[in-house]
């Protein structure tokens, strides 16, 4: 087992070296780049686009550029923002508390709601309740995210004059400012994400209950409420965490539209903003950053299948 | 049972209490004056919105509003315009109104002598010289985009400790406005010479604000600096805030509802007309509503280099197609285009009068003659149906609705043009290549000034390189611009200019102006002290604005 472990932790190496390859490669394939961005619309000579190129070194070859990215990496060092001038550590420093309480309060929410009714649902098959949850969980996965924060902000605005803050207030310094900034967003995230983990969960909790050893429990007499819980459900949770570890590493940076609706200042945004502002070192990180929240996420996700199924060994 | 069937019901009640709510008939309100005869109270913070985030903090070096709207309030300039007459320049660090020589080759100008850095240390000529050396002379290795606005300036020499001199190499008609330019922060000579980098990641000027934090991609905050110079005529200290908070919030929506909710109080650069009418039902009684003229405008800028526009009567036939005054009249319900103008601010102190502007080809009020015209130009040039792609930014304010506007109006006259939108780096990196045939270009400026709205028309491989996307090299043109540029009789130099745009726009044809923009600002009617301008960068220093007690 160890030895799977540390297998899986190298194997990451060079994933994320393929990442970093792949999105160097392909924003420099992209056409544009910061200087004529940040100039744009102004009468700026071609002279001083030139030399803010060469400060920023753009005007290297894409190699010497590589081999300047790798060098700093190899140091730890992921660079500054070509926009801000501000090491691409502090740009992102200040987005990633926001970005994992929203996917947090998100999963937790979405779990919640998830894995109750799709028992439910699985339970009472094809019954006036399975239809009105499946109901549910459609309108869930028919409407984006986005629209639900809207038509959230928009009812809360009409009925009552409130919004969502619109600054970010951390967690331990106002809870409850906090909490009133992501609440709305969780939830319309939220929602999205547990209709897609609720259709997971019934149709595998169904699929468990039809098993021989969940006959052999109800055929021993225990109570039904224990034969879902203990049995079926624990055996059905595997690919339910799958899809519910994976959104939560997809919430981590995928929630672009989302945090513009709330103007939230999340990770998302950042790597949007950068993209568009071809802000290479920034980009670059970002990526492969979220990559390897999804590979350790992806790791995590295999060793909680050991603890959830004592069938399952890696060697 | 019957919750669940309650539940979707009064969600769809909600929403549609809220559509309700938005089918009401807009009301405006009018906006308190600046003046107003109200006794401006001090204290209390102001909350703004800025819909970009500031790249560096240096503003000699960066070119995007998103700087001036949080930082001009911890800076001064030498000269700034009147807040409550944005057409006048008035002395800022400056004691009084520059001297200028009598063969009008040096400008001096006698500086405050009370004016501290928030560090404490007093300003004297040397950080004025320092600044605009930087500004005028950057080292190597240092950026300054407007450099090329003060090629008429030789040297600046600090005369004694609070006098600087300006050493012109030519008499200058648009040199004394330009020092008003809200980029030119005042900085301290000892922090440039301790590293000339300092401005860019560090606050620290004369200005009436102190910088109180950022975080990154959220906010800005100031608040006042006790030791300002500034005064108002009454002798109270300004500024009269405590404090700001400039929010950054780069969604339009999100930003109408900051102000909906009460979380911020105005947005300085401007709504839509269907967003200031939202904000107005929504807040009836707490609105108030400011709207200008803008200096922005969009361009048609054919691509000389390519066939068949390098045929003057192809390039006339595109501008002869379209109907400017319906579309402004059509354009400004919805978006933030409204006047019919040339290549001056319509109404502005270098404008042409309706009379001469519609015999230029494409501004004519017979939009039927016009087109019919256009048909018989293409016909003669040989392209009857003449097709190409129309380039422009995926900006959708106002940049979408004015290019559906073109493509349609061109489509009357039989040509077919293909709307090629691209990101704001794609279509730059287009236009700076030259890689398009018709594009959507725009330029927005700080004052009327024909030197700053005519940059985009030198020859494009000389003063107009990397401006100039039509790509066009005129050395008649060049010479009426420079001509006009030296001309210090303002009588004079609007006839100059008259000519440049007969020449540019009916003549040759090279580009033209389609709409210019209409600013349309509404806020909390308990700000008071600003006033709008023609544009979205001067009068940023809050300097005079407060917030009323309601």
């Amino acid at each position: 087992m160890r030895r799977y472990i540390v297998g899986r932790l190298l194997l990451m190496i060079p994933t994320l070296i393929g990442v970093a390859i792949l999105t160097f490669v392909i924003m420099r394939a992209v056409p544009g780049d910061i200087v004529a961005l940040r100039y744009a619309g102004s009468s700026v000579p071609q002279d001083i686009i030139d030399q803010e190129r060469h400060i920023l070194g753009l005007d290297k070859p894409m190699w010497a550029q590589f081999v300047d990215w790798m060098t700093s990496i190899s140091h730890l060092d992921l660079g500054q923002s070509l926009w801000t001038g501000h090491s691409v550590v502090d740009e992102v420093q200040v987005r990633m508390p926001l970005s994992i309480e929203l996917a947090i309060l998100a999963t937790l929410f979405a779990v919640a709601l998830a894995i109750p009714l799709g028992v439910v649902a699985a339970v009472k098959q094809d019954t006036w309740v399975d239809y009105a949850i499946r109901v549910f969980s459609i309108g869930g996965l028919a409407m984006p995210s986005f629209w639900i924060g809207i038509m959230m902000v928009l009812v809360t605005l009409t009925l009552w004059g409130w919004a969502p803050p619109v600054v970010f207030t951390p967690l331990f310094e106002d809870p409850v400012a906090n909490l009133a900034g992501l609440i709305l967003p969780a939830i319309a995230v939220g929602y999205r994400y547990s209709a897609v983990s609720m259709r997971m969960t019934r149709s595998t909790v169904l699929e468990v209950l039809r098993e021989d050893y969940v006959r052999t429990a109800r055929a021993k007499g225990l109570r039904e409420t224990l034969v879902v819980v203990r049995h079926a459900l624990r055996n059905a949770l595997l690919p339910v965490v799958t899809v519910v570890s994976l959104e939560f590493a997809f919430l981590i940076g995928g929630l672009v539209v989302t945090e513009q609706v709330f103007n939230l200042n999340g990770i998302g945004k950042l790597l949007v903003d950068a993209v568009a502002h071809r802000d290479y070192p920034l980009i670059q990180a970002l990526v492969l950053l979220l990559a390897a929240v999804f590979v350790i996420v992806n790791f995590v996700v295999d060793m909680i299948y050991v603890v959830l199924d004592p069938r399952i060994r890696y060697a | 049972m019957l919750r669940s069937r309650i539940a979707p019901v009064i969600a769809l009640a909600l929403v549609l209490a809220a559509c309700t709510q938005a089918a009401k008939p807009p009301t405006t309100t009018v906006a308190p004056s600046v003046a107003g005869g109200e006794k401006p109270v001090s204290g209390g913070t102001l909350t703004f919105i800025v819909n970009a985030e500031p790249p560096s903090f240096d503003g000699h070096r960066e070119t995007t509003f998103a700087l001036l709207h949080p930082i001009a309030p911890h800076y001064s300039l030498l000269y700034k315009f009147d807040p409550n007459d944005l057409t006048k320049v008035i002395p800022d660090v400056a004691a009084e109104q520059p001297a200028v020589s009598a063969d009008k080759m040096t400008v001096t100008v006698k500086l405050r002598q009370d004016v501290k850095f928030h560090d404490g240390t007093g300003m004297t000529s040397e950080d004025i010289k320092a600044t605009y050396d930087k500004i005028i002379f950057p080292p190597t290795g240092v950026l300054s985009p407007r450099a090329g606005a003060y090629a008429v300036v030789s040297a600046v020499n600090a005369t004694d400790k609070y006098t600087v001199d300006f050493k012109l190499k030519y008499p200058s008609a648009s040199f004394l406005t330009n020092l008003a330019s809200p980029w030119n922060f005042i900085y301290s000579a000892a922090k440039l010479k301790a590293d000339i980098h300092f401005y860019e990641k560090n606050i620290m000027g004369t200005g009436p604000f102190l910088y109180d934090g950022n975080t990154k991609g959220q906010d800005w905050k100031g608040k006042k600096n006790p030791d300002y110079f500034g005064k108002d005529k009454d002798g109270t200290k300004l500024p009269y805030l405590d404090a700001y908070k400039a929010l950054i919030i780069t969604d339009a929506n999100a930003g109408v509802t900051a102000i909906r909710s009460k979380q911020a109080m105005i947005e300085f650069r401007g709504f839509t007309p269907s967003q200031r009418d939202d904000l107005s039902r929504s807040l009836p009684n707490d609105l108030a509503i400011q709207e200008a003229p803008w200096i922005c405008v969009n361009y048609v800028v054919p691509n000389t280099t390519k066939k068949p526009f390098d045929d003057p009567r192809v390039r006339r036939a595109l501008t002869l197609a379209v109907d400017r005054w319906g579309g402004g009249e059509a354009l400004s319900k919805t978006t933030i285009v409204k006047d019919v103008g040339g290549l001056m601010r319509p109404k502005g102190p270098f404008a042409e009068s309706d009379t001469d502007l519609v015999k230029i080809a494409g501004f004519g009020k017979d939009a039927k003659a016009n087109k019919d015209a256009a048909k018989k130009l293409l016909a003669d040039a040989g392209v009857p149906n003449l097709s190409f792609k129309f380039l422009n930014r995926n900006i959708q304010t106002p940049y979408e609705p004015v290019a559906v506007y073109l493509i349609d109006q061109w489509k009357q006259v039989g040509i077919t043009a293909t709307h090629d939108v691209k990101e704001t780096s794609a279509y730059q990196a287009d236009l700076r290549a030259g890689t398009f045939e018709v594009a959507l270009d725009f330029n927005c400026d700080f004052l009327d000034e024909p030197d700053l709205q005519l940059a985009k028309f030198w020859s494009a491989s000389k003063a107009g390189k990397g401006l100039n996307f039509a790509y066009y090299d005129d050395t008649k043109l060049d010479g009426m611009i420079d001509a006009q540029s030296r001309e210090t009789d303002p009588a004079k130099r609007v006839k100059l200019v008259g000519d440049i745009e007969r020449y540019a726009m009916d003549e040759m044809a090279y580009q033209y102006p389609v709409l210019w923009w209409y600013r349309i600002i509404p806020y909390l009617s308990v700000v008071r002290g600003w006033k709008i301008g023609s544009n979205h960068y001067t009068n940023q220093d809050l300097t005079t604005v407060w917030v009323a007690k309601k």
